[in-house]
C-alpha cells in the first residue's frame, strides 16, 4: 500500500550554485530513492533560507513572519521528516541557520526525524555537526539520524566509487547511509500531526485547577 | 460600535528634531489627548500601565481619574491593567473608586505585560504570567461580586472576612475586556467569563488576529453567554493621515524608520501590507477599517494609536482632530449599514445596571470599627 510523507530540506547556502543545496539535494535524492523503494510518496518542500534572508531579520525586529517566511516556516513544522544543511562558518552553522530556527516554535519540531548535513571549506570543521548542529536539534526535542554528513570542498573532487565495484565510497557512502537511516525512521512512523492551539484550547476549568 | 484611542505613554524622542519630551510634558500631553479624544466626538480613552522607562503610564487611575474630572462623556478605560502583577485587591479598589468618582465612565482591559524584569520588581515570575491572570482575575471577579471574601490561591496572602470597598457603583462591576495577541488561554478566559475580548494587532497580520478572535468567539458560544457573533470583540489599530497620501507618508516615513517599535525592520510599504498600520489619506483609514469586519465578524471597538513614534504633540491633536471629524464619523455609518439587529453594542454603565434590573446602592455597612462588628455581622443583621 501506497503512503507518503511531507520532507522538508532547509538549506542555508548563500551562494548560487551552492555546495550546501547540492549537499542538501544529494541527501534529499537518497532519501527519496529509499522512500520510492519503499513505495512511499514524498512531498518534498525545498527552503532556500537565503532567498528569506531579510524577512527572518525583519521577523526578529517586529515579531511576525512575512507571509512568505510565514510559509516557510510552515514547510517544516508540517513536514514529516527534515534535511537541514549548513554551511559552517566560524566553528559553527551559520547565523542565518540559526536565526531560522530561533523564529520557529520551541516545540514546533518535537519528535520530527531530522538528517543533518553540513559543508565547509576543510575537513577540520566537520565536528561542527556534532558539538553545534546536533545539540541545537537535541534542544528541540527533534529525533536526529546517528549520521550526520558533512561534505568538505575536497570530497566534490573524491570518487564516489573508489575501486569501480560498485559499493559507495566516501561522501557518497556517509550520504546513502544517512539517508537510509533517515528514510527508515522517518517511514516507520506514523505522518506528524500538527497541534493547533487555536482548534482545541485548554478547557478555562482546567486552567483554573492547574493553579 | 465605540471608536476611541489608546496609548501606551512612551517618551520617544521625535526623529526630526531630537527633540526628547519630558516626562511632565508628556503626562500633560496623555491628558490633552484624552480631552482631544471627547472634543472630536470619540468614545473611549484607554491608558497603558507600565512601569519602567521610557514610559509614564504608572499610576493608570490617577491619570484616568484626572481626566474624569475634566471629562463629562467619554469611557475612561486601559490598555492594558497588568492582572500579572497588580495585587487584584489594588484593582478592586482603585477601578471601583475611579467608577464612583466618574459616574460608571470606567471600563478595564486586562493585559499580563511583556517587560520581564517588571515581574521580579514586584514579586512574581513572568514564567507564571498565564497562571497570574487566571488566578488574579478569578480574585478580582469575586472581589466585585461578593460583598465577603474568603479566598486563598497561590500568589498572595489568604483572605478570610474581606471586603472589597467602595462597592462597585450601583452594584455593577466595570466591564472587562482581557486583551492578548497571542495566548489561546486569554481568549479561553475572555469566553468563560463572558467578557470583551480585545486582540490588539497593531503589530500582526490580520490572518493572526482572525485565528485568536475566531477562537474567543466559538468559545463564547461554547460558554452558553450566547451564539458566536454576539460576542464582544475590540481591535487595535494605528493610522497617520493627511489630505494627500503621499503627504503623508513623506511625512511619516522618517518617524517609522527610526522608531523604537517600527524601526529598521521591515519597510513602511511592508508594514503597511502587514499590520493595520495605514499612512494615507482619511478616505484609505476609512476602507482600510471598514473592512475589518469581513475578517473578525461585527465587532464592538475600535481603538487606535495615535501618539506613536515621537510624534510631537501639536501633530498628535490633529491627528484626532483627523479622526473625529472625518474618519470616524464615516467608519461609524459604514459598520452600521448591514449590522445584523441582534449584534450587541460594548456594554457600558448603563447597559450593565438596565441589565442587572436597575441601580442599587451596594454600600457595605460596618456598623462599627471598634467593636469588630464585621461587615458579614452586618449583612447577616440587615
Amino acid at each position: 500500500m501506497t503512503t507518503s510523507r511531507r520532507i522538508a530540506v532547509v538549506s542555508a547556502g548563500l551562494r548560487q550554485p551552492s555546495s550546501t543545496r547540492l549537499l542538501a539535494d544529494r541527501l534529499a535524492d537518497a532519501a527519496g530513492r529509499r522512500f520510492a523503494a519503499g513505495d512511499v510518496d514524498v512531498d518534498l518542500r525545498v527552503v532556500e533560507l537565503r532567498e528569506h534572508a531579510h524577512d527572518l531579520t525583519n521577523h526578529l525586529l517586529s515579531g511576525f513572519p512575512s507571509a512568505s517566511l510565514a510559509q516557510a516556516i510552515e514547510a517544516v513544522t508540517t513536514a514529516d521528516g527534515l534535511i537541514a544543511v549548513s554551511p559552517i562558518f566560524t566553528a559553527s552553522y551559520s547565523g542565518l541557520f540559526k536565526t531560522f530556527f530561533d523564529v520557529v516554535d520551541d516545540d514546533a519540531l518535537e519528535a520530527m526525524p531530522v538528517l543533518l548535513g553540513a559543508t565547509g571549506g576543510t575537513e577540520r570543521h566537520s565536528l561542527a555537526l556534532e558539538h553545534a548542529m546536533r545539540p541545537l536539534f537535541t534542544y528541540l526535542h527533534a529525533i536526529v539520524v546517528p549520521t550526520a554528513v558533512y561534505a568538505a570542498t575536497s570530497d566534490w573532487g573524491a570518487e564516489g566509487d573508489g575501486d569501480g565495484d560498485g559499493v559507495p565510497t566516501g561522501l557518497t557512502r556517509r550520504i546513502e547511509r544517512g539517508a537510509r537511516e533517515f528514510a527508515e525512521l522517518v517511514a516507520g512512523r506514523e505522518p506528524r500531526q500538527a497541534a493547533d492551539p487555536f482548534a482545541v484550547p485548554t478547557p478555562f476549568e482546567q486552567l483554573l485547577a492547574e493553579n | 460600535m465605540q471608536f476611541g484611542i489608546f496609548t501606551v505613554g512612551d517618551v520617544t524622542t521625535d526623529p526630526t528634531t531630537g527633540r526628547t519630551p519630558t516626562e511632565h510634558e508628556r503626562i500633560k500631553a496623555t491628558v490633552a489627548i484624552a480631552k482631544k479624544a471627547e472634543e472630536v466626538g470619540l468614545d473611549v480613552f484607554a491608558t497603558g500601565e507600565h512601569h519602567n522607562p521610557p514610559f509614564i503610564a504608572s499610576a493608570p487611575t490617577t491619570t484616568l481619574a484626572y481626566i474624569g474630572a475634566q471629562t463629562e462623556r467619554i469611557i475612561l478605560s486601559t490598555a492594558t491593567t497588568l492582572i500579572t502583577t497588580t495585587d487584584p485587591v489594588l484593582i478592586a479598589e482603585n477601578y471601583a473608586k475611579l467608577q464612583h468618582l466618574t459616574d460608571g465612565r470606567v471600563d478595564l482591559m486586562m493585559g499580563r505585560g511583556n517587560t520581564g524584569p517588571v515581574y521580579p520588581w514586584f514579586g512574581k515570575d513572568i514564567r507564571d504570567g498565564i497562571a497570574l491572570a487566571v488566578e488574579n482575575y478569578a480574585l478580582l471577579h469575586r472581589l466585585w461580586r461578593e460583598d465577603v471574601v474568603d479566598w486563598q490561591g497561590r500568589f498572595r496572602t489568604p483572605l478570610q472576612g474581606f471586603t472589597s470597598t467602595p462597592r462597585p457603583l450601583d452594584g455593577v462591576p466595570p466591564f472587562v475586556w482581557h486583551g492578548s495577541i497571542r495566548s489561546p488561554e486569554i481568549a479561553e478566559q475572555a469566553a468563560y467569563y463572558g467578557d470583551g475580548f480585545f486582540h490588539n494587532n497593531i503589530f500582526w497580520p490580520m490572518s493572526h488576529t482572525k485565528q485568536m478572535v475566531g477562537l474567543y468567539r466559538r468559545r463564547f458560544e461554547h460558554y452558553g453567554h450566547g451564539p458566536a457573533d454576539t460576542a464582544i470583540v475590540g481591535l487595535g489599530g494605528q493610522v497617520f493621515m493627511r489630505p494627500n497620501s503621499q503627504d503623508a507618508i513623506r511625512e511619516f516615513r522618517p518617524y517609522f524608520d527610526v522608531a523604537p517599535v517600527y524601526g529598521h525592520g521591515p519597510s513602511l510599504e511592508e508594514f503597511m501590507d502587514q499590520t493595520p498600520l495605514t499612512v494615507g489619506s482619511p478616505q484609505q483609514v476609512i476602507d482600510r477599517y471598514a473592512a475589518m469586519r469581513d475578517d473578525v465578524g461585527h465587532y464592538q471597538r475600535q481603538l487606535f494609536l495615535m501618539d506613536h513614534a515621537g510624534l510631537p504633540l501639536d501633530i498628535v491633536l490633529e491627528q484626532i482632530e483627523l479622526l473625529g471629524t472625518e474618519v470616524v464619523p464615516v467608519l461609524r455609518r459604514e459598520m452600521a449599514a448591514g449590522r445584523p439587529a441582534h449584534i450587541p453594542d460594548a456594554p457600558t454603565h448603563a447597559s450593565l445596571v438596565a441589565a442587572a434590573g436597575g441601580a442599587r446602592d451596594a454600600t457595605v455597612h460596618a456598623d462599627d470599627d471598634v467593636t469588630g462588628r464585621t461587615a458579614e455581622n452586618a449583612e447577616a443583621g440587615r
